[in-house]
């Protein structure tokens, strides 16, 4: 690289953060796998894999798929439940030197507020409201589609939680400014869109769904012009910082997302390609703000 | 340069028959019987790389054997020598290392990973005595090679190679194939109360153990095929 130094670096709801490349939840475990292969502590934050208050098995039958440019997957947040994190993962994620964000999710109102209850206490930056995965069955509710329903989780949860709260929102959410500006007024410091998108395949032979839950949920590059669209909207339409995610695959894709009005951006279906493809896109990243004169991200967040 | 960067230069890439290949790529490495990598040979699109077992490996090279099925291994086929594949690491457990009579039993493109672990059973243990089956759908591959590994290679086109195999015969069974061949194995193993090892296959996105897509359910729980496996007992995933 020439020049002299850039910096990278991001306040997200007052986390300050070393870059703006985060791993994306439930692709990327708690770290330790990827921490083999190259030195997790570079990237700007880490966002656990989605806990719910018990542990589960996730779903069965094919769980991938897929597409022309994307994948599809129906895991169904498999995951040791928020116990387990605490007992197994947690000395470790905690003692990361990096933005250490937990992912919750939950079936019910009740189980998210137990959550936070459990996690109140723990030392990590970041608690990452998921309301929205498409995977699993919650008796017809869907958290993230409806205004006032995203609403109520939000305030209860606030209204609970000590730590940073950014919600992770859904791209099938009904209007997602609308949605986005009720988690804002609920007191969400910030926000993370979008998870996946809910989609379909089916095995022509076998004349039904690839998927035993019939939808899954679509990622990678292929989702990554019309995540880009919602960031653009949500981040002009709210106060609070935006974690851009979709598809984001390049160090151009982040600077992308970033010029839309994303404080920082999150990795996910990439890392399964490159592990280390986040950076790549901090090098990248870095590298263009050099030749383009850019001495803080600052400057070109949101300026489109 | 990192892991899936890491570019090694193809050798040779044979036609064995309609629509299996061997293909032989230079490449450094500590590759073990049963293990497997993730290759691409192609920029951004397909997605995914695709995981193949280990057919043979020397310090030097990997060989591969894969079935044409889809995208991808299409365009495995197409590779010539001096070309470049993406190979990164080898990935997943072993088959155990076993003395005694031994059999492998595989089904299909299921014998890839049967060579190297011939070889190398062998070689660890020159009195074990080491046979091995395998069972092809229309056309057989490879026969001959196999005959210099093993003491003696039994084959069916077209049937079920799980009928030429008396499991009481032996101290040890591994196979690789079909999950309904492998199942059907594991009853005639369990019925001779001779210990089975199987290797599992499921769609992968990662193979390192964080995309959560290989999930196979054992009596330990849920475990990964790419990380936790792809070899378990019989007995923990025909549960």
């Amino acid at each position: 690289m020439r020049g002299g130094a850039v910096d990278l670096s991001v306040d997200f709801a007052g986390i300050k953060m070393k870059n703006p490349v985060v791993l994306a939840s439930g692709t990327c475990g708690f770290g330790r796998e990827l921490a083999e292969r190259f030195d997790v502590e570079k990237l700007g934050g880490l966002a656990s894999k989605g806990l719910t208050l018990k542990a589960r098995d996730g779903n069965s039958g094919v769980r991938i798929w897929e597409t022309p440019s994307g994948i599809m997957n129906s895991i169904g947040l498999e995951n040791p439940g928020v116990k387990g994190f605490i007992e197994k993962e947690l000395d470790w994620f905690g003692s990361l030197n990096t933005a250490r964000i937990v992912n919750l999710g939950g079936h019910c109102l009740d189980d998210y507020l137990e959550g936070v209850s459990l996690l109140n206490d723990l030392d990590f930056d970041i608690l990452e409201l998921n309301i929205s995965c498409p995977n699993v069955k919650q008796g017809g509710m869907n958290f993230g589609v409806k205004t006032e329903v995203a609403r109520e989780v939000v305030r209860r949860v606030r209204g609970v939680c000590r730590h940073r709260l950014s919600v992770k929102l859904s791209p099938n959410a009904e209007d997602i400014v609308e949605l986005a500006r009720a988690c804002e007024e609920e007191g969400a410091d910030g926000l993370s869109l979008t998870n996946t998108f809910l989609a379909m395949a089916v095995d022509i032979y076998r004349r039904r769904p690839v998927f035993e839950n019939t939808y899954a949920g679509l990622s990678g590059p292929a989702i990554k012009p019309i995540s880009l669209r919602m960031v653009h909207q949500v981040a002009r339409g709210v106060s609070i910082p935006v974690m851009g995610i979709g598809g984001i695959s390049t160090w151009q894709d982040a600077v992308e997302f970033i010029m839309a009005g994303a404080t920082a951006v999150q990795i996910g279906t990439a890392t399964f390609i490159k592990p280390d493809v986040a950076l790549d896109v901090i090098e990248g990243t870095a590298a263009f703000m050099k030749e383009e004169r850019i001495e803080s991200l600052e400057e070109i967040r949101g300026s489109i | 340069m990192t892991d899936t960067a890491r570019m090694s230069r193809v050798l040779s890439n044979l036609q064995l028959s309609r629509d299996f290949f061997l293909m032989r790529v230079a490449e450094p490495n500590e590759a073990k019987m049963g293990q497997f990598y993730m290759l691409r040979s192609w920029g951004m699109y397909p997605l995914l790389s695709r995981p193949l077992s280990v057919y043979d490996a020397d310090p030097e090279t990997l060989t591969f054997l894969y079935k044409v099925v889809g995208q991808g291994t299409k365009l495995f086929s197409g590779l010539r020598a001096g070309d470049s594949v993406a190979t990164g690491r080898a990935l997943g457990n072993t088959f155990p290392v076993v003395t005694g009579r031994v059999a492998l039993v595989g089904g299909g493109v299921g014998i890839a990973p049967l060579y190297l672990t011939a070889k190398t059973l062998k070689k660890m243990d020159a009195s074990t005595r080491l046979d091995l089956y395998l069972g092809f759908s229309d056309e057989a591959v490879l026969c001959g090679e196999f005959e210099k590994v093993g003491d003696r290679v039994v084959t069916d086109v077209g049937g079920f190679i799980t009928d030429r195999i008396s499991p009481e015969d032996y101290d040890w069974v591994l196979t690789c194939g079909p999950e309904a061949m492998m199942r059907a194995l594991y009853g005639k193993c369990e019925k001779a109360g001779t210990k089975l090892y199987v290797s599992m296959e499921r769609r992968m996105a990662c193979g390192f153990g964080v995309c959560l897509a290989c999930g196979c359910d054992t009596s330990r729980g849920r475990k990964k095929v790419c990380v936790d496996g792809p070899v378990f007992p019989a007995e923990e995933v025909f549960i």
